[in-house]
């Protein structure tokens, strides 16, 4: 278990290291200049060689990336090309609307998810079935801003019992998570369903039938525990998803999540801020991918870590 | 002897307009209240050495001052923290005396050492303020650094003594803008780089309370030297909201002005309703949306091709694309910008003519070409109504639509041989007509990475643009007009642009808002002046 563990620290930060690499490369190769954003229309050449300069942005690859690596390493994110703030300090004032958004809609996703995808796999081929199935698809297939939109003008400008928009209670939260949770739902329930219906095949169940079980306790007790299991290391990708924003559904409700904040530093290639959110992120789905395979011995007993 | 009394008269006579004009606020104003104001993105920055986008353009205008500022809702010079100003007979000097009795928001008295620290401190390159170009007319501004510029001199206490190297009539609106803001020393020292997020100046709020990605709050400077302004107790700007939400909230009464305007979606629907139309305040802005034609990239060096784009664009029917919130243009200038040339007709919308022209041209078969674009609405459906237009007459367009940095990289670059400017088109820095000339069509813009897209370098009309900014006399103000109307029109002759649309403003305030229309659509306080607005109940 240790040596399984260190292992995977070290795969994860050599992953890390990879996403920070091809990160910082794409954005070095990109034909957009940020000097000349910080600049600004009226700067002279002088300006703009001079902004360059103290900024570092005149040096080759090699040693720009070093520098970062370097500042990186002893936990400098740097300051925005035109804030001027520190980077960490940005994404620190936004991780916790993000992470209060994201633990709301994982738990709207597995409970509208989970119960369609059992649902659907007990009565598999009825109507029932075949109705939840087409909503998934339906919701998986829906875009963002409609679905948002949609719910904002009724159930809080029409109905008025959610507040339009903002950031600061649970009735903020109710309805940014609602929209991500039917928007994901159809993952998890297509993903439940098949899972469901191959352990409803297995011989335990059968056994567990034949003991005489109800059908309630043989579904929950015995079929759950092994058909989540494919649903929790998604969880894992889901939180990373999550993590880098979900610029929609967050400038829709004035959630002032990291995603808005990657969306406007891209706008401004405002390289600071995209390397530290891209990190974040990156750093995230790494986590969230070793917590997943970390807790899945405990659900199944059958594996081992190795 | 003689010659010290005639300058003492030409000072003083240069000395009285700084006095003479006022604004009288609306009478009917009720002081207290506050306002929420909504906007999509968040605030970069409130320093005004760094802020230069719309949206803090006009925050940082309540929150400091300069030396120079305009009577609210027009285009009009006035002084600000200077008291009176003098221009010496040759023009390179200026001398301003402040006004009394100051005070930042940290309590303490604003001096001429906080005039020079500030203008030291925007022009010396450490600061990488986007502004400090404005300031080139300063002596010593290439040698700014450290030690600051040599041109501004710190009098007495009260008097501060600025020399040019070159006479600059534009001076005074250079000293209105936002990069000459008076800052304290101590406060700029003491936040260091985050001085953006921490702002003291004199202006009439000051910030209370800034919690990123969320909100800021403005609250009304009680000791501000201009009596009985402002008549707000606070603003509130909530940031991170859709132009959408935001105007479902002002239906709902909880926003009070969308800072991002109506979202085009909804215009007709907003207008067609008279209960909100009437809500709506329309104004010019001083903006020109325009295609540059690349004079190096052939066949636009050919003067015949470059008349004949011009003819074959269909404008009225741009701007109805946009729901007509613009105004067809024929010149560079904005009908509201002084030095614009009334009655001047332009390039009429004429294929057969256009056709004829590249036949002159030799390419009455037509060519290809590419268009560059922004690629946010409605920017790629302008682009396509180009495109058609220009198959019309035989000229095959890719569009190359492309995210803002890249369509600026290669305008700046000089590889586009043609850009449709929306999303990055020019709006004026200040309200004179020098500042649509130099950056965008003078051979100073031309160079990499310029903004002259055209890469158009007229060496005659450059040298009259010189001479005009050399006007700097305000009695001879008219004959300066008159001479920039010139080069303007010697700019249409060689057609390096085509002048497409001048978008108009519509700011949609709630019901409750008071103070005369002019103040929603001021040209310099973008979306609102906040200093002079006020709340009924």
């Amino acid at each position: 278990m240790a040596a399984y563990l260190i292992r995977r620290l070290i795969q994860s930060a050599l992953i890390l290291l990879g996403v920070s690499f091809i990160t910082f490369f794409l954005l070095y190769v990109l034909p957009a200049d940020p000097v000349r954003q910080i600049a600004g229309r009226s700067a002279t050449a002088q300006t703009v060689e001079n902004i360059r300069e103290q900024l570092g942005l005149d040096k080759p690859f090699v040693v720009q990336y070093g520098r970062y690596l370097t500042g990186l390493l002893q936990g400098d994110m740097g300051r925005s090309y035109l804030q001027k703030t520190e980077v960490a300090e940005l994404i620190l004032s936004r991780l916790p609307a993000t992470l209060l958004l994201m633990l709301g809609a994982i738990v709207c996703e597995l409970v509208l998810g989970l119960s369609m995808g059992i649902a659907a796999a007990l009565w598999r081929g009825r109507a029932v079935d075949q109705a939840l199935m087409m909503t998934s698809f339906i919701t998986v297939s829906a875009p963002q801003f409609v679905v948002s939109l949609l719910l904002l003008y009724v159930f809080a400008v029409r109905l008025g019992w959610f507040p339009i928009g903002g950031y600061g209670t649970f009735a903020h939260l109710v309805l940014p998570a609602l929209t991500l949770g039917i928007l994901g739902s159809g993952w998890y329930s297509r993903m439940m369903r098949s899972s469901m219906i191959d352990v409803l095949r297995a011989d335990y169940i059968r056994t567990a039938r034949a003991k005489g079980l109800g059908r309630a306790r043989v579904v929950l007790r015995h079929a759950l525990p092994n058909a989540i299991l494919p649903v929790i290391a998604m969880i894992g990708i889901d939180i990373g998803i999550f993590m880098g924003g979900i610029v929609v559904v967050e400038s829709v409700f004035g959630w002032p999540g990291i995603g808005q904040l990657a969306w406007q530093a891209i706008q401004r290639v405002d390289i600071p801020i995209i390397m530290g959110v891209t990190l974040v992120s990156a750093f995230a789905i790494v986590i969230g991918n070793l917590l997943a395979d970390l807790i899945a011995p405990f659900i199944d007993p059958r594996i081992t870590l190795r | 002897m003689q010659k010290l009394l005639a300058s003492t008269a030409l000072m003083l006579t240069l000395a009285l307009p700084a006095a003479a004009q006022d604004y009288t606020p609306d009478p009917a104003a009720k002081p207290g209240g506050s306002i929420t104001i909504t906007y999509k993105d968040d605030v970069a920055t409130l320093d005004p050495a760094i802020g230069y986008d719309w949206q803090n353009w006009s925050m940082i205008k309540s929150l400091y001052d300069g030396l120079m500022d305009y009577v609210p809702g027009t285009t009009e010079l006035r002084p600000g923290l200077a008291e009176t100003y003098e221009i010496s007979p040759d023009g390179l000097v200026y001398t301003f005396k402040l006004r009394p009795g100051v005070k930042f928001h940290n309590g303490r008295e604003m001096t001429a050492e906080d005039v020079k620290y500030s203008l030291d401190r925007v022009t010396n390159p450490e600061t990488q303020s986007p502004g400090a170009g404005f300031f080139g007319a300063i002596a010593g501004f290439d040698a700014a650094g450290p030690d600051g510029l040599s041109g501004v001199e710190v009098v007495d206490p009260s008097t501060v003594r600025i020399t040019l190297s070159r006479p600059d009539a534009t001076f005074l609106h250079v000293m209105a803008l936002n990069f000459a803001s008076v800052v304290p020393k101590e406060a700029v020292e003491e936040a260091g780089p985050d001085f953006g997020k921490k702002p003291v100046g004199t202006g009439a709020f000051k910030l209370a309370e800034w919690t990123l990605g969320q909100r800021l709050v403005f609250e009304k400077n009680a000791d501000y030297w201009r009596d009985g302004v402002p008549f707000l107790d606070s603003v509130v700007f909530e940031v991170g909201q859709e132009p959408v939400v935001a105007l479902l909230r002002l239906q709902n009464g909880e926003v009070d002005v969308p800072g991002d305007g109506i979202p085009p979606a909804k215009f007709m629907e907003v207008m067609g309703d008279p209960a909100q139309a009437e809500r709506v305040v329309q104004g010019g802005q001083l903006h020109t949306g325009y295609i540059t034609l690349n004079v190096t990239i052939p066949p636009f060096d050919k003067l015949e091709v470059r008349k004949a784009v011009n003819m074959a664009i269909n404008k009225d029917r741009i701007t109805q694309i946009i729901n007509g919130r613009a105004v067809p243009a024929n010149q560079p200038l904005p009908p509201s910008m002084p030095g614009y040339t009334e009655g001047y007709a332009g390039y009429a919308f004429d294929p057969d003519g256009a056709k004829a022209l590249l036949a002159e041209a030799g390419l009455a078969d037509g060519f290809e070409t590419d268009l560059y674009a922004m690629n946010t609405d409605p920017n790629p459906r302008i682009a396509q109504a180009i495109q058609q237009d220009l198959a019309a007459v035989g000229i095959t367009v890719n569009i190359l639509s492309l995210a803002q940095a890249n369509v600026i990289e290669a305008g700046g670059a000089g590889t586009a041989p043609m850009i449709w400017s929306g999303g990055m088109a020019w709006i004026a820095d200040f309200p004179d007509p020098s500042n649509f000339y130099g950056p965008i069509l003078g051979c100073a813009g031309a160079g990499e990475g310029g903004w002259n897209w055209s890469k158009f370098c007229d060496e005659t009309l450059d040298a009259k643009a010189i001479e005009a900014d050399s006007m700097f006399d305000p009695a001879k103000s008219a004959d300066r007009l008159k001479l920039w109307s010139d080069v303007y029109m010697g700019v249409m002759v060689q057609a390096p642009w085509v002048p497409v649309f001048n978008e108009e403003r519509y700011t949609m305030k709630s019901e409750r808002m008071g103070g005369e229309d002019a103040l929603y659509v001021d040209p310099v306080s973008i979306p609102v002046n906040y200093d002079y607005v006020w709340v009924k109940q």
